[in-house]
């Protein structure tokens, strides 16, 4: 049981239940959609810039626990930030999720790292921070993270 | 209680554990916690004699079928075709010429689209399904109308998951072709009025396919009584092996049908000026067949028309009633699907917790279920719901079981409304 009060921890409940910047974004600089469509999950991540500095990011849009609560995160982590500081993050997140790399990383973002433990979520963690990095390069088309392997694994 | 009342009860219900001390796989731990299983509507398990029974056809008996003169290759057609006499019985079909081994539901239903449908349809004709259709029995449909220029259309469904039957006999029309359900949904677990929908349709001289992937494992399948036309299911929904399934069709519809896929098997004679048919069901088995699986499945329907079907459902109806009242026994969860006639699935929702999150806490339990939109994805829609979570079971399951789901739910919202 361990392991799954780990993935349920406290703060990743909070952000689920309490999402930050969970809302519309109004004259948003880019948007993109996260779908896994398997899973029934349906993020929108919207960013609004000034020059290269995310001066707001919003998203909504309903999914599972791990999902809220990584795009409600990811949402705090990036605001403020630069187009490359926010992909660096999102980069060091991603990587580490998928076992490319195995360093921490620093609270609250540190709770998603339990995921790795749960092979079939670790697409719900990094759907949000696959749509910010889509919404930071301007690009239109939703993007899932279910591959091929888990797809099967669902149909 | 007399002696006799408590013998006659005692025969009312199946022996579980002897039935479950035959499924090999129902006996293990996952997570630490003995395995609960209730993905049944997913795919069942099989038991120990076909699993023996696979092992034993490639150990002794394998060769290609209807092609040597030697014995091994007489005995594999023998096996292979006794299976095939296996699922005429199981269906009773009135001959096994009508039975067409496939992949499965969907490739018996892409091939009625493809081979019966397709030839027939004109631009504007009617392909006739409902709402709660699993995607195999509705991309095949949309496929062939891309290709003829046919109209799906969709009859509705009720809040409780029931077909809208007076709104089914309006859409059958002029320009009806062919009527496609599914005899139970696979997602709600409605046992549909196929007999009433086949009366109806035949009254317009309509066909009726029925899609019957879901009520093999649960209902015993008269084509006959039915009325229907064509009729599919899976083998590893009904205690057989993945991979092979039936298509049954009434014998006229197969003899007009052109075959679908070329090959050896399936020919009488070849030349490069063209080729003729081989006869019923052959023409429509292109290539050697999956033998393994046609034997395992042949054996799998045969122990299972061996059980005492009636108590086998009078146990899955106790287990329908127990789920049920869990389910509605805890704070927040709604079920999905609440026909009045229903096979021993039970879909549900949670206000504040994801199927997801469900799946994988009930998975740390050691409990099964399926979580996600069950590959009805229009019907998720209808009812408004991203995914649902999903216990479905067979007639192996207990009511220990049940508690065990029970628990498990109770420690999901306990986690979750901490």
């Amino acid at each position: 049981m361990a392991e799954l009060e780990t993935l349920y921890r406290q703060v990743i409940l909070d952000h689920n239940r309490q999402p930050r910047n969970f809302r519309r974004l109004a004259a948003p600089c880019g948007c993109t959609d996260g779908i896994n469509a398997l899973c029934g999950d349906r993020l929108r991540v919207c960013v609004r810039m000034d020059d290269e500095q995310i001066t707001e990011v919003a998203f909504e849009g309903s999914g599972c626990a791990i999902s809220m609560a990584s795009a409600s995160m990811m949402t705090e982590a990036v605001a403020g930030r630069t187009r490359e500081q926010a992909n660096a993050i999102g980069e060091a997140v991603t990587s580490l999720l998928a076992g490319r790399r195995t360093d921490t990383l620093p609270d609250p973002l540190g709770a998603l790292a339990a995921v790795r433990e749960f092979p079939s979520r670790v697409k719900c963690a990094t759907l949000a921070w696959e749509a910010l990095r889509g919404a930071l390069a301007g690009e239109h088309a939703a993007i899932t993270t279910e591959d091929d392997l888990q797809q099967q694994n669902r149909i | 209680m007399s002696a006799n009342l408590k013998t006659a009860s005692a025969a009312a219900l199946p022996d579980i554990d002897a039935l479950r001390a035959q499924f090999p796989i129902l006996h293990q731990q996952i997570n630490g916690k003995p395995l609960v299983y209730l993905d049944n509507a997913a795919s069942a398990q099989r038991p120990d004699c076909v699993i023996d029974a696979i092992s034993q056809y490639y150990r002794a008996d394998h060769a290609n079928v209807h092609r040597g003169v030697h014995t091994l290759s007489d005995r594999a057609t023998q096996i292979f075709e006794q299976a095939r006499e296996t699922a005429a019985r199981f269906v009773n079909a009135s001959s096994s010429r009508e039975i067409v081994w496939t992949r499965g539901t969907t490739e018996a239903i892409n091939l009625v689209a493809q081979s019966y449908a397709r030839p027939k349809l004109t631009a504007g004709d009617e392909i006739l399904i409902s709402w709660m259709e699993h995607h195999a029995n509705i991309v095949p449909w949309q496929m062939v109308a891309e290709q003829t220029g046919a109209r799906l259309r969709v009859v509705p469904i009720s809040d409780a998951g029931e077909i809208d039957m007076s709104a089914f006999e309006q859409m059958l029309g002029e320009r009806t072709r062919l009527v496609a359900v599914g005899h139970v949904s696979n997602s709600l677990g409605t046992i549909n009025p196929v007999a009433e929908i086949v009366r109806l349709a035949h009254a317009r001289e309509v066909p009726v396919l029925l899609d019957g992937a879901q009520a093999a494992p649960h209902l015993e399948i008269d084509v006959q009584a039915l009325g229907c036309d064509f009729y599919a299911f899976s083998g590893h929904k009904v205690f057989g092996p993945t991979g092979i399934g039936v298509l049954w069709a009434r014998e006229s519809l197969l003899e007009a049908m052109p075959p679908w896929h070329g090959g050896g098997e399936m020919i009488r004679t070849v030349s490069f000026e063209g080729s003729t048919w081989n006869e019923l069901p052959f023409k429509f088995e292109a290539g050697t067949p999956h033998i393994a699986g046609a034997v395992g499945l042949g054996v799998a329907l045969e122990w299972f028309m061996n059980q005492d079907r009636a108590a086998l459902a009078r146990h899955e109806a106790q287990l329908l009633a127990e789920c049920t009242a869990c389910i509605e026994s805890l704070p927040g969860l709604r079920i999905v699907g609440t026909a009045a006639d229903k096979v021993s699935v039970v879909a549900f929702v949670a206000d504040d917790i994801h199927a997801h999150d469900l799946g994988t806490i009930l998975d740390h339990e050691g409990v099964a279920i399926r979580t996600g939109h069950h590959c009805t994805m229009p019907l998720m829609e209808r009812f408004n719901v991203p995914a649902t979570a999903r216990a479905s079971m067979a007639f192996y399951n207990t009511s220990a079981e049940i508690e065990s789901l029970h628990a498990a739910l109770e420690r999901a919202i306990k986690l979750f409304r901490a």
